[in-house]
């Protein structure tokens, strides 16, 4: 255990689901436009995740109008109202950077076939 | 100087949200209660300051004349002795703890910590010096100060001339350093930013001397003085 972990817990959030590189997912982000604040969802594919603890951060990637786009969020940001996964991604790489090399139907990653439970 | 000043030692870095939800970087010091060993006066000793310790220390470690100095105090000996230079003692005594919230959140304050040693180091490190050209012809030079002075004229190297060397180790203030939180029942102090040093090495916060901060607090202890 670190000792700087005392401060982290408490700003540790304990609503976030859990999920790895591969996986899709809704992100809920909230944008303050002046004083109004809305919740804009972000959907795309988490190539990575880094760090631990507090610092700890996930990479979320669409293609959007045909230009990939990549957003990284810390995953204990209270500027995400919510982290919703859509599907678990089959995989077997930590880090997906080889997706944007691909495009089209090679980019597709497979489902994970959950067993009958 | 400082108007009051604590001691405590560096726990690490990590980061926290304020309520803008924007990511503030911090380092985290451990401020255990401080036990004041000594009392020193502009009458007695030349200038004010207080002399304290804190956690809990070796008995067999401590020489005879420190036992001594502890015992008289009546205080339990510490970890270290530290010297905390204040502007005035007046309301310290003898064996008074100080805690964390001595720092308020908001407060700008210095910091004071023995940096990381560097060892040897080149021109570069040490100094920002450019280094050279990774091309043009450079033959293992890449990282070497350059010239170091003129020809004949004067015919040596002016005294002071950076150059290599140890680096590191030495005492540095950082000033103005923002508090973030200031937390006695858990002893600790969030400061905004780096400090100095290792973990685990010896800080010392004191209420900044400089910026506007400190301007503001100058103006107010000398209004004071002039109404006492």
């Amino acid at each position: 255990m670190n000792p700087t972990d005392i401060i982290d817990r408490d700003y540790l959030r304990d609503d976030i689901p859990v999920f790895f590189p591969g996986d899709t997912l809704k992100v809920h982000v909230r944008v303050v436009e002046g004083t109004r604040e809305r919740v804009q969802v972000f959907q795309g594919v988490v190539i990575r995740r880094q760090g631990s603890g507090a610092r700890e951060t996930f990479t979320v990637r669409k293609v959007s109008f045909g230009v990939g786009v990549e957003r990284t969020f810390p995953v204990h940001s209270p500027m995400l109202a919510q982290i919703e996964v859509v599907t678990h991604g089959d995989v077997r790489r930590a880090k997906l950077y080889y997706l944007r090399d691909r495009i089209g139907k090679a980019a597709k990653i497979k489902e994970k076939r959950v067993a009958r439970s | 100087m400082a108007s009051k000043a604590i001691v405590g030692e560096k726990l690490g870095m990590t980061q926290i949200w304020d309520e803008q939800h924007r990511a503030v970087p911090v380092t985290v010091l451990k401020v255990a209660p401080v036990r004041v060993v000594q009392v020193k006066t502009p009458e007695r000793e030349g200038y004010s300051a207080l002399q304290v310790t804190w956690g809990v220390g070796r008995r067999s470690a401590l020489t005879k004349p420190e036992h001594g100095h502890f015992e008289s105090a009546g205080v339990e000996p510490g970890r270290r002795l530290v010297e905390l230079r204040i502007d005035d003692t007046a309301g310290y005594e003898v064996g008074q703890q100080l805690t964390a919230d001595l720092m308020t959140p908001g407060e700008r304050v210095d910091v004071i910590a023995v940096s990381k040693g560097k060892g040897f180091a080149g021109g570069m490190k040490r100094h920002n010096f450019k280094g050279q050209g990774a091309s043009h012809g450079n033959h293992k030079k890449h990282r070497a100060p350059g010239s170091v002075g003129a020809c004949a004229t004067p015919a040596r190297v002016f005294k002071g001339t950076r150059m290599a060397g140890r680096m590191g180790g030495q005492q540095v203030t950082t000033l103005n350093v923002e508090v973030v939180q200031a937390d006695a029942e858990r002893e600790l102090i969030l400061v905004r930013g780096a400090v100095p040093g290792p973990r685990g090495g010896v800080v010392v916060l004191r209420d900044t001397v400089k910026g506007d901060a400190a301007r503001g607090a100058a103006g107010s202890s000398a209004s004071k003085g002039e109404s006492k």
